[in-house]
Formats: structure tokens, sequence, C-alpha cells
């Protein structure tokens, strides 16, 4: 058992390391770029047995990763905010045509106002593009996520790409002691990677990603769902299979003390460790409050969120995006159709964008606002949760008369 | 304008694969988008291959020591009728596909 000082995109570098991916195209975009350094590095050291693409876009290191990996070879490369959005043609692709990379996402919000901090406007902006999505609450899960990732992006069943989402600089950035497990488990628990679907070769051609007619375009459309079906069931024997091996345990979704909440908040990514500190603290005070963490945003957890949350009368759902123009951000609305025909009161908080910290304080004010609620005290409940009072008229600009 | 594979394969299986793959290459049959085709009208013919130089798919052959010298390809003419407008002396007249069709059904 080995122990290292690691940041999240550390993490991440060290996992591909573990997953001895072959080929890496990545463009360099903050808070993402230390993946890209760092894998440089390991390559012109040697101690990455890979080719280095150097693209000039996130278009192209898509492009690149999606065609080098279906030669048959783990390809490797990682994106963040307006990076993943100049990508987005091309993320579409890798799902189509079921190439099963996977990518850490380090989630920053989508411009403008321009910004390099955390939200999930990125991940959540391709959420339907046909790939998995894991969220990570530390940086072990970044490392443990990546590594379970490989197994099932790439299991017969799936043969989806997977983005492992973790925030940036919140996870990015920050050191954590990690166990950084055994070549050879890692060896023997991924495997060497085998091209299970189409491939190219040029001795035995294929042409992938052809023009396809509206006779067939529905059914191909079809095997991604069935796919994400699929990995449901995947995911979990994958977990499994991960807790046997390296003795950690991970789940679809995590319940936190929910079993006897009144108020229970879901919750994604970093600001789920905040939120289960504070349930914690809130315990001590006698306050019955718990936390529901999701690990697997696509598939969407539907029906283990509802068995988790039927017999709830409260729950609060923070979305770390916008979900502009929508009736609420797109956790919540998920979570309500999830949680649809119960009787259930579900609001909705908008919080934490473009960097903005999500304190001890903000998620205490959310479960005291839900606790009101439980006890009828209270009706409404503050949508956008730390927006500044004076948020009209924050700007003042001397124009010309 | 390849419809088989370009090499026989040495062993074949047939297997199911996910996503969007052909390995088969066929070229779309554009002759059939055609509402009107040219038909040339040999005996006024001068064999001067302007047709085929204009022709934008590169689909007419001249063969000048046959009497039907002017071959098109239907699989692939589009019926633009470029060759019509640019033969110099107008032996080329553009016809109803439809009832084109129907003569050849009967001829055949």
């Amino acid at each position: 058992m080995t122990y290292k000082m690691l940041d999240g995109n550390g993490a991440a570098v060290e996992a591909m390391k573990l997953a001895r991916v072959k080929v890496v195209s990545a463009y360099p975009i903050t808070p993402q770029s230390s993946i890209a350094e760092k894998l440089s590095e390991l390559v012109a050291k040697g101690e990455l047995d890979a080719e280095y693409i150097r693209v000039e876009s996130e278009h192209t290191a898509m492009s690149a990763a999606a065609a080098a990996q279906l030669t048959g070879v783990r390809a490797a490369t990682a994106t963040s905010s307006v990076g993943l959005a100049l990508m987005s043609e091309v993320v579409g692709l890798a799902a189509g045509c079921r190439v099963p990379i996977v990518m850490p996402v380090v989630n920053r919000a989508l411009v403008a106002p321009w910004s390099l901090w955390c939200d999930h406007s990125d991940a959540m902006s391709v959420r339907d593009s046909g790939w998995l999505q894991f969220y990570c609450q530390n940086v072990q899960d970044v490392l443990d996520l990546m590594i379970m990732a490989y197994k099932i992006a790439e299991h017969e069943k799936v043969l989806l790409p997977a983005m492992v989402c973790l925030d940036g600089f919140f996870l990015s950035h920050s050191m954590q002691k990690v166990e950084v497990y055994d070549q050879k488990l890692v060896d023997q628990f991924i495997g060497e990677y085998i091209p299970k679907n189409t491939y190219l070769n040029t001795e035995d051609p294929m042409f992938i990603c052809d023009l396809t007619p509206p006779e067939d375009f529905t059914e191909l459309k079809y095997q991604q769902k069935v796919a994400m079906d699929n990995a449901v069931d995947v995911i979990a024997e994958v977990q499994d299979e991960f807790y046997r091996i390296f003795g950690r345990k991970s789940s679809i979704i995590e319940e936190y003390m929910t079993e006897d909440a009144d108020a229970v908040l879901v919750a994604l990514g970093s600001m789920s460790g905040t939120a289960k500190h504070v349930a914690n603290e809130m315990r001590k005070r006698g306050l019955r409050v718990g936390v529901l963490k999701i690990v697997v945003y696509r598939p969407f957890p539907f029906k283990q969120i509802r068995e988790a949350l039927k017999a709830k009368k409260v729950v609060g759902v923070f979305d770390r995006s916008a979900g502009l123009g929508a009736q609420g951000g797109p956790v919540w609305t998920e979570v309500c159709a999830a949680l649809r025909g119960l009787d259930i009161d579900i609001r909705g908080y908008v919080g934490g964008l473009g960097g903005r910290d999500v304190p001890e304080t903000t998620i205490e004010k959310i479960f005291n606002e839900l606790l009101d609620i439980y006890k009828g005290k209270r009706i409404l409940h503050t949508n956008w949760i730390d927006v500044k009072d004076n948020a009209m008229e924050i700007r003042e600009v001397l124009k010309v008369v | 304008m390849q419809r088989r594979p370009e090499k026989p394969m040495k062993t074949l299986k047939s297997c199911k694969v996910l996503g969007p793959v052909a390995t088969i290459f066929d070229s779309a049959n554009t002759g059939s988008w055609r509402i009107e085709r040219p038909v040339v009208k040999f005996e006024d013919c001068i064999k001067c291959g302007t047709c085929a130089r204009y022709c934008p798919a590169n689909i007419i052959d001249i063969f000048k020591d046959e009497r039907e010298c002017v071959v098109i390809d239907y699989y692939y003419c589009k019926g633009c009728g470029i060759c019509a407008n640019e033969c110099p002396v107008g032996c080329i007249e553009m016809v109803d596909e439809r009832s084109a069709r129907k003569n050849d059904l009967q001829n055949a």
C-alpha cells in the first residue's frame, strides 16, 4: 500500500498512467492544465510509454483521442469548461461511435461572465451526450472513479465513454493524501485494452461514422440507450469488484444519515463532503439531517434515489449550475422526475457558481430552511441560496453623455 | 464508385457491432435523383467529346469508333442537363425520366 500526496489533477494522471494509456492528446486549459503538463512530462521522461500528440484545440484533442482509441489502444485526454464546449461536437461522436474513452473533466464555469473557477455548468451542458458521468467528492475519488471508469466504459454491455468530473481548484488543485494502488493489481482489474466493437485497421477496413439515413438512426441511438440502461448494473458490479480488490467502498449514490432524517440534501461533487460535515455537526445538536450524494449522474440513478427518498417529507437539491430558463437546476429537475407521484416537498437550491465557495454556513442555511419547511414554519425557500442582496446593482460605469 | 468490398477478405466472419459503421463501400445512387435524362441522337453526333468534358460528375465516356459513341452512366447521372446545353450540335435531348423508364421496361 502506497500513499502519495496528490492533487485532483495528479490523481487523474496517476489513474491514466496505471491504465497504461498509449496515446495522449490533450490541450491545456485552466484548471485542467497540470493534467496535460504532467502527462507530457511522464512521456518525455519515458515513465509513460505513450505517444503525446500536441493538438491545437480541444476539438482536435477529442478527435485524435477517439481515432487513436479505435486503433486498439487506450487514449487519454482531459478538459474543462469552454474546452469541453469547443469539444462538444466530438464528445457526441465518441459516444455515438461507442469509443470508451475515459476523460477527466475539471469542472469550471462556462462563459460568460468569464471565469476560471468551479461550477458544474460545463459537465451539465453535455449531460445528455451519451457519456457516463461520475462526480468526485475528494481526491481519492478521482483516482478510484477513474480506474473504475475504465472497466465500466470498456465493458462489452456498455461501450460508452466516461467523464470523471472533479471540481476545479477545490479538487484539481487541493493536495490530499491518496492511496495509490499497485500497478499489478490495476492491470489485473482493468486488463489490457481489447477493442470489443469497431476498430480501425488498414488490413481490414471499416468506415466508422458513415452517413446514417433515417431508416437506421433511431436504432443506433436506441443502442446507446440500452447501453446506458446496462451501465447501472455494470457499475454496481465493478464497484463491488473494486471493493474486493482494493478494499475501498463505492456506490452509485451514497446515503449519509438519511435513514431517520427529517430533511435530506442531495448534492454532488466536492460540496457533498462539506454537506456531510455539516450534517455531523447539526446531528450533534440533535437536528436530524442527512445527505444523499450522487456519484453517478449518467446514467441517472432514478431508481436508487426514489428508493432512498421515498419515505421523506422534505428534500433539498443543490445545483452547482444555474439551469437558466428551466424551472430549476438540472439535478433538481431530475430528482423531481425520479420522485414523481410521491408526496415529497422537493426544494431546488442554486449556488456555488463560478467558484463561489460553498461553506458550512451555506449548507447549514439550507438545512435550517428545509427543517423549517418540515415543521411547517416556512413556505418559501431561498432558491439562489448564496446570491448577494445587491445582485442587480453590482456594476456601475461612467458613460460619455 | 465501388459497389462491393475492395478485395475479398481472407476469412470473412459475420459479427454484430454497435454504432454507425460500414465495411461494404457503396456510393449513393445519385442517378435516382434525376428528373430528366440526357438522350443522345447518335446520327447527329460529331463525336467532339464536349459533353464528356463538361459533365460535372465525370460519368460520360466517348468511344469514337463506336456508332453509339457517347456512353452515359445513368447510375450516377443526376440529369443536370449541362451536356445538353453545351453540345455544339444540340444532339442531346433531355427527356422526362419517368417516361424514359417506362420505355426501358417495355424494351427490356
